[in-house]
């Protein structure tokens, strides 16, 4: 094959808001222009609250419904405990020299990672454009997304 | 595993991915010489930004792309636009340091 199998471009379609899923997201689409590989990036359903100039500082990690919590659900459901984890794990973060979320999105975008909003998910919210982070590289359909995709080496993900 | 490789008359130590593992090794010929085998042609500002990393190596400063944007040498778009391809690793090759361990 005259790829070699070779991983030439990553299509991240993030489709959660929670911090967690929204930093893996991140780390994953700059590990790879670390690499040398394209990354480009779908904002779809909730995972626009990541790029929304009003959300992306609030966004918060699951204390329900994540079982990795060790911590009983209707613990995780009182007033406050979401905060109170989502403090703790962003001084963490910190430690490890992660930057927080708006920051990351301009690295991201300085890197060269194209990000892209899912228009159905956009109309369906309620969102403009305007709404948006200034670094949106523009809304795009499920079938202009697949056609930023094409070529060999290309892989997608779906968090 | 490491081995020994020819470079502009110099004997270096390099490991399987052709990273330097005796900086003391390193000078500017070869730095110059790592460049070409990385399709960089090196200017000041290359330059620049390879002093940056190796002072902060020798100060034991683990480095990322975050701390290059926040170095005052280069943001993270000129970094990327000096090194195109995989940029830290590129750029510390021809500084002659260890691959970052970093994924950020």
């Amino acid at each position: 094959m005259e790829d070699q199998g070779q991983v030439k471009k990553m299509m991240i379609i993030l489709s959660k808001a929670t911090l967690e899923n929204v930093y893996a997201c991140f780390v994953l689409a700059n590990g790879a222009r670390m690499e040398g590989i394209q990354a480009e990036i779908f904002f779809t359903f909730f995972g626009l609250e990541a790029i929304h100039q009003k959300k992306l500082e609030h966004l918060h990690i699951a204390t329900v419904g994540n079982p990795a919590m060790h911590m009983p659900t209707m613990l995780g459901g009182l007033p406050g405990v979401e905060a109170l984890a989502t403090s703790m794990m962003k001084k963490e973060m910190e430690k490890l020299d992660m930057p927080p979320v708006r920051e990351f999105l301009e690295i991201l975008s300085a890197s060269g990672v194209k990000m892209w909003a899912c228009k159905l998910a956009m109309d369906m919210f309620h969102y403009k454009e305007e709404d948006l982070i200034p670094e949106l590289d523009g809304v795009l359909t499920v079938g202009d997304f697949y056609k930023q995709g094409s070529g060999v080496g290309t892989h997608m993900l779906f968090i | 595993m490491i081995m020994l490789k020819e470079l502009v008359g110099n004997t270096i130590d390099v490991n399987e991915e052709g990273f330097m593992t005796d900086f003391t090794q390193w000078n500017t010929q070869i730095g110059e010489a790592l460049a070409t085998e990385n399709e960089i042609s090196m200017t000041p500002k290359h330059w620049e930004v390879i002093t940056y990393i190796q002072t902060e190596y020798k100060n034991n400063v683990p480095l990322s792309i975050r701390k290059i944007g926040k170095s005052g040498v280069v943001d993270i778009k000129e970094f990327y636009t000096l090194f195109p391809n995989a940029p830290l690793k590129t750029a510390t090759k021809i500084a002659g340091i260890p691959k970052p361990v970093s994924c950020i």
